[in-house]
């Protein structure tokens, strides 16, 4: 008995550690063979001090990192209005009977449209085209008509996840929201659009790490943002390190959020299971 | 006894489709009274049940509430809805907000009563139904048996003229079942109007005062418990409290 379960204990351990000897010694191999490979090819020397220069890498990247502070900036105003602005067309959309058709009808159009250009396109139209209209009151800052066309095409993108979410509500719980009196309206805000906002949270994490990365699109137009500030240095030196400062800064950015969606996505999974209900 | 009773149903058909569900149903329920609905699954009481809640719009007919004409154009549906409680088969509980949350959000948001008042008088409901301590609670940590009983309690919260329950103790497991029949018995007792529709025949001769046998959407025999279970005169009727009694269930 007693020597029964030392060897199960033990037999459990080795197991464990097997798979994490395993998984290491794979791991090394991998990038061991990955950086012999790399190293050894003709033009590694020429890539090497043209990518991967400390002097240069020490110089470009606070500079890089201070530009990527705008990053952050037109990251957070724009998803503050993504959020708001996608769940009203998504709501548009959800809206039933015939008297709402036409609305129902441009929140069909508007999504088909804006998930149909290339951001590229839009940042450009707006960023030239809306300040060359000379129009008085109106902003004629590239950065913010970027902005908005950054808001624009991820509303579209948002509103369907959020639409999915209020659709994933059973009808039966705005039955019984109905039951108690409640208007459409009552049964969306309080009982429907709730649920449907906590289950739609890890795909819109998805959607906020394309974000962050598409605001490097706004350098395009004249904004200095990581991405321009590294080419800018780029250009000043002649060697590319800047550019892998800034790749490493987007990383070191949206890896945090990556591992929040996956651990989100997991913690929701077990909780269905848990509640009985199939994944 | 009352002259305008609490509900009148008049030739009230619905179809789904092309499939009519209800083919006339004339039924009317004094105040006070516990009417029950029997009948095979697919027989039409749920759907009639739904169609006095105004869940479902009838496609012929007239339905009165309290002597008010609940179907006529025009007529707020919201504001019927409040008189009128429905409790579902599978509890419809909002599972993102605690038990006194989902007993409080009719009154507040329907009868815009504040928080305060609003509290007090689900804790009070509450209290009656000996769930006041799983008022933080979010139904999901509830049996099923409880769940249900906050369901009725909110039901009850918007003080409602006339209780609507459809087979509300279908989905529990059987030793969960009497929790839920004696809240309904208490609500009986204390002259609360009620159509039920269910499978429980002994509840049903217990509680109702009048019993319908509805078959394939049509009223088919009514009358007094002991009437329907003993001695029903229809053929059908029989038939199918034959099957009931084979199952064991009467």
């Amino acid at each position: 008995m007693e020597g029964d379960r030392r060897s199960r204990i033990l037999g459990g351990m080795s197991a464990d550690a097997r798979n994490v000897t395993i998984a290491l010694v794979s791991t090394v191999v991998f990038f061991t063979v990955v950086v012999l490979v790399i190293t050894n090819s003709p033009g590694w020397p020429e890539v090497k001090t043209a990518f991967f220069n400390p002097t240069v890498f020490r110089e470009a990247f606070p500079e890089v990192l201070r530009a990527f502070w705008l990053n952050i900036k037109i990251f957070c105003v724009a998803e503050v209005f993504i959020l708001a602005f996608a769940l009203v067309i998504a709501v548009i959309r959800s809206l039933p009977g015939p008297v709402f058709f036409p609305i129902r009808a441009l929140a069909i159009v508007y999504t088909d449209f804006f998930r149909g250009i290339p951001t590229i396109l839009l940042i450009f139209i707006l960023g030239f085209g809306v300040p060359a209209l000379g129009l008085s009151g109106v902003p004629t800052s590239a950065l913010v008509w970027a902005t908005v066309a950054l808001i624009i095409i991820y509303s579209a993108y948002v509103a369907e996840v959020y639409r999915a979410g209020i659709e994933s509500v059973h009808p039966s719980q705005d039955a019984a929201a109905r039951s108690l009196g409640l208007t459409r309206a009552q049964s969306l805000r309080y009982v429907v659009v709730p649920q449907a906002v906590r289950r739609v949270v890890p795909p819109l994490l998805n959607d906020f790490i394309g974000l962050q990365k598409d605001t490097a699109l706004v350098a395009l137009i004249g904004p200095v943002e990581a991405f321009r500030q590294a080419q800018i240095d780029t250009s000043a030196t002649f060697n590319f390190t800047p550019y892998v400062a800034a790749a490493l800064i987007f990383v070191a950015f949206t890896i945090p959020l990556a591992r929040l969606t996956d651990w989100l996505n997991e913690r929701s999974r077990r909780r269905r299971l848990a509640a009985g209900i199939a994944p | 006894m009352n002259a305008s009773p609490c509900l009148v149903l008049q030739d009230v058909h619905k179809s789904f489709d092309k499939r009519e569900v209800l083919k006339g149903i004339d039924l009317s329920v004094a105040e006070h009274e516990v009417v029950c609905l029997i009948g095979a699954s697919g027989s039409g009481k749920s759907t009639l049940l739904r169609c006095i809640n105004l869940i479902e719009p009838i496609d012929v007919g007239k339905i009165f509430v309290v002597g008010r004409e609940v179907t006529a154009p025009g007529v707020d549906v919201n504001e019927i809805r409040r008189g009128i409680g429905i409790v579902f088969q599978s509890f419809n509980l909002f599972p993102h907000m605690t038990v006194l949350e989902n007993v409080t959000l009719g009154p507040r948001k329907a009868l815009g009563l504040d928080r305060t008042q609003a509290d007090a008088q689900g804790v009070e409901l509450l209290r009656r139904f000996g769930l006041e301590d799983r008022r933080a609670d979010y139904p999901d940590r509830l049996s099923g048996g409880q769940q249900q009983r906050v369901a009725i309690v909110r039901a009850l919260a918007m003080q409602p003229q006339l209780m609507l329950l459809d087979e509300v103790t279908s989905a529990l497991d059987p030793e969960l079942v009497a929790e839920v029949l004696s809240v309904i018995r208490e609500l009986a007792e204390g002259g609360m109007t009620m159509v039920i529709a269910t499978h429980e025949m002994g509840f049903a001769a217990d509680i109702a005062n009048r019993v319908c046998f509805l078959d394939q959407g049509v009223l088919l025999e009514e009358g007094p418990p002991e009437q329907i279970f003993r001695s029903p005169s229809n053929p059908r009727t029989q038939e199918f409290l034959q099957r009931i009694i084979a199952a064991g269930r009467l």
